[in-house]
């Protein structure tokens, strides 16, 4: 990797993040440079998708104090489509579905937009030809049919095809951080096999990537260099991979015990 | 919007030009027999007509304004209901006076009539300008004429019909369309012949506080078939102007007929149409009704299936935006057994805008076996919008099958939200999220039309965010 990008980050500092009013993360502290990969564990309710949203620019989840940075700059303001032409990319946990949308022409649409970040509502695509050529070298890399292609986003997906979607979104935009919030979840033990292959394979070396998840499955090919412990909107704890090994076979007993106060605004959020 | 184009914008005043015309003759404002005995003279019609003429003058005198559909706020006496552009129609377009041909150039007719038409008819104010009709079209016994020139050249076959399927009775503006109309299509199809590509004809208002009245009768002889389209656009001004439009259309056993609609009159236009058809045995008749334009329309073309067999489709697309009201829908009547109908409506509404679904499901006593599925679906952009359904079912028979959805929906923050975070900008997603809303309707439309409706919507939603 070149130098210069080991120094491109995402950066988060003290964020405090508040939902219609009700604060759920209480100054949140993360770093993750290009090339990382870092895995977020933490009981359900514990803020992980809330720092996701925050992170992608949800208008809904308001930063209430802290800093998000990307590269040295200041995103805090920046719309979410401004967030996604820089740079961040998240996959969601539940994606929308789109009726009447082709997957191919959103895709197409997105990736435009994201490869040229001052392009002008109005001006053109890339080439149908060259877009269609890329697509299929995506797909059949992700063991996807064609066909896929041509359904509407999300419309009537399962649970699978989804998180599937998801990933082929995040090979084709190539963004230089991903969070990819619980892509393992609602899938069997081969599709996880397989998500997990393919996310090792499109992040390569130049992605920063935060994967939020229960299991230790999705890591079997994503090793990480940090795993981070979300308790009461807060991380407690950091530590490599064997963290998350950890939490994948005892659960969180232990780090409620280690963090009293944590455990206690934990309660507070769920309530 | 900031980032927008001056190309765009251009787009958007692509129909709001004026054109400089001197008329051959323009009558005083107002109604009045009068006027109506003016109008009937300058056609040197003959006597049954003055007299159709008149007697449904009265019915509209005496008919008081609807008291549903939208809020008609109209001077009658402040209106032209009959301006002469030229002096007789062009076979060809050099034979058009050149301001006026010019106009449809800009409008795109001539190239489509090259590319895909079988045959066209362009109305400019009260009178058609230009007529076209493929020639073997001709040989095959098609008539495709104005319903001016069919009153003098087609009378028997005119007669037969004109009015029997539409009353001057039927609603007060169908009887001021009655008393005043001019211009329109009248069309012919013989028995067995299929026209294989659409016939089109174009609709342009151009003056202020202008009148438009076409009549329009359509005939597809038994097992004949044909796609009849229009369109229609206006400049814009302060004032008011109407369109008021009476469509017949007898449909014979076994033919199929296809009647689309792109309206796109500018905002200052009241748009209320009667449309009807009559389909006989196993016959088909399709209306694809799509109103992007007018400040208020009133509209619900109607398939009555007369004989057992026959179907009647209805697709209507609604998009109303600032200072428009539209009132759409589709009405279908089953006056025979073994019928079926088919309505689907979708709407948008955008900043301040309204769209009423309004259609009736009418099952008559002894039409067994009828089937009936309508589905209307409306999306609300903002919270200044309004969308409202008026179905109204009546069944007088037990052996059927009725089936009625409705939804609406708003354009979820979550679904923005997806796509901004995929790099689209906020109108765009909005965009693209209208147009999967209609996709289910445009992919039935021939390409040409659907390319154009999906270029309309898309300017409808780029001219109202800036």
């Amino acid at each position: 990797m070149i130098d210069v990008m080991k120094h491109e980050s995402l950066k988060i500092t003290n964020l405090h993040v508040a939902v219609e009013g009700k604060p759920i993360l209480h100054g949140v502290n993360l770093e993750i440079r290009r090339g990382e990969t870092h895995a977020l564990m933490g009981p359900n309710g514990s803020g992980k998708s809330t720092l996701g949203f925050a992170v992608a620019g949800h208008p809904k989840y308001e930063v209430t104090e802290g800093t998000i940075e990307l590269c040295g700059e200041t995103i805090n303001d920046w719309s979410p489509d401004k967030r996604a032409r820089q740079g961040v990319f998240m996959a969601f946990q539940r994606p929308m579905a789109i009726p009447g949308v082709k997957m191919a022409d959103f895709l197409r649409h997105a990736t435009t937009n994201v490869r040229r970040p001052d392009r002008k509502e109005g001006e053109d695509l890339i080439p149908m030809r060259e877009f269609r050529k890329e697509l299929r070298g995506k797909m059949e890399q992700l063991k996807m049919d064609m066909e896929f292609a041509r359904r509407y986003v999300n419309d009537g997906f399962s649970g699978g095809e989804m998180k599937r979607a998801e990933i082929l979104q995040l090979a084709m935009l190539m963004p230089k951080f991903a969070i990819l919030d619980e892509t393992d979840s609602g899938l069997d033990a081969d599709a996880v096999r397989l998500a997990s292959e393919s996310i090792a394979q499109i992040g390569g070396d130049e992605m920063g990537i935060l994967i939020i998840t229960h299991h230790d499955k999705l890591l079997e090919h994503n090793t990480p260099d940090y795993t981070h412990v979300m308790l009461g909107g807060r991380i407690v704890e950091t530590a490599g991979k064997e963290l998350a090994e950890e939490l994948h076979s005892q659960g969180y007993d232990r780090v409620r015990a280690d963090y009293p106060e944590a455990a206690e605004a934990e309660l507070g959020v769920r309530s | 919007m900031a980032t927008d184009s001056i190309a765009t914008i251009g787009e958007i005043n692509k129909y709001d030009f004026r054109t400089e015309t001197k008329a051959v003759f323009k009558a005083r404002k107002g109604i009045d027999a009068e006027i109506v005995r003016q109008i009937s003279d300058m056609k040197d019609e003959p006597e049954w007509m003055l007299k159709f003429r008149l007697r449904s003058l009265e019915i509209f005198e005496s008919k008081p304004m609807p008291r549903w559909g939208g809020a008609i706020d109209l001077d009658f006496q402040n209106i032209y209901y009959y301006l002469k552009p030229t002096d007789g129609q062009g076979r060809t377009w050099d034979e058009v006076p050149e301001e006026i041909k010019e106009t449809f150039d800009r409008l795109g007719i001539p190239q489509a009539e090259k590319k895909y038409l079988a045959g066209v008819k362009a109305q400019f104010e009260s009178e058609v300008v230009y007529g076209s009709l493929q020639e073997d079209l001709g040989k095959k016994g098609v008539i495709f004429t104005d319903t001016d020139t069919a009153v003098r050249e087609h009378p028997e076959l005119l007669r037969e019909y004109f009015a029997k399927i539409i009353s001057p009775d039927d609603n007060k503006f169908a009887a001021l369309n009655s008393a005043v109309w001019s211009g329109g299509s009248f069309i012919y199809v013989p028995k067995g012949v299929k026209i294989e590509f659409p016939l089109q004809a174009y609709f342009r208002i151009n003056a202020e506080n202008m009148g438009q009245f076409e009549r329009t009768l359509i005939i597809v002889d038994e097992g004949a078939e044909v796609h009849y389209v229009e369109g229609c656009t206006a400049p814009m001004y302060t004032t008011e102007s109407l369109h008021s439009a009476v469509v017949e259309i007898i449909v014979k056993k076994h033919a199929r007929c296809r009647y689309t609609t792109i309206q796109n009159w500018a905002n200052n236009i009241y748009n209320l149409v009667t449309k009807r058809a009559m389909a006989y045995e196993g016959a088909l008749m399709e209306w694809i009704d799509g109103n992007l334009g007018s400040k208020l329309t009133m509209k619900y073309p109607a398939v009555y299936m007369m004989e057992p067999g026959a179907r009647g489709e209805i697709l209507s697309i609604a998009f109303s935006s600032a200072g428009q009201h539209q009132d759409a829908g589709a009405k279908v009547v089953h006056c025979a057994p073994d019928t079926s109908s088919r309505i689907v409506s979708k709407s948008i509404s955008k900043n301040g805008g309204r769209s009423s679904y309004r259609g009736l499901c009418k099952v008559m006593k002894g039409a067994t076996n009828s089937r009936s599925s309508v589905v209307c679906d409306a999306l609300i952009l903002d919270s200044e919008s309004r969308s409202d359904t008026y179905p109204y079912i009546e069944v007088d028979e037990a052996d059927v099958s009725i089936g009625h959805e409705a939804s609406v929906s708003r354009i979820g923050e979550e679904q923005m939200f997806y796509l901004t975070s995929r790099g689209l900008t906020e109108p765009e997603a909005s965009t693209m999220i209208v147009n999967g809303f209609i996709e289910p309707l445009i992919k039935e439309l021939p390409m040409e039309y659907a390319v154009e409706m999906n270029r309309l919507i898309e300017l409808q939603m780029e001219g109202s965010v800036g």
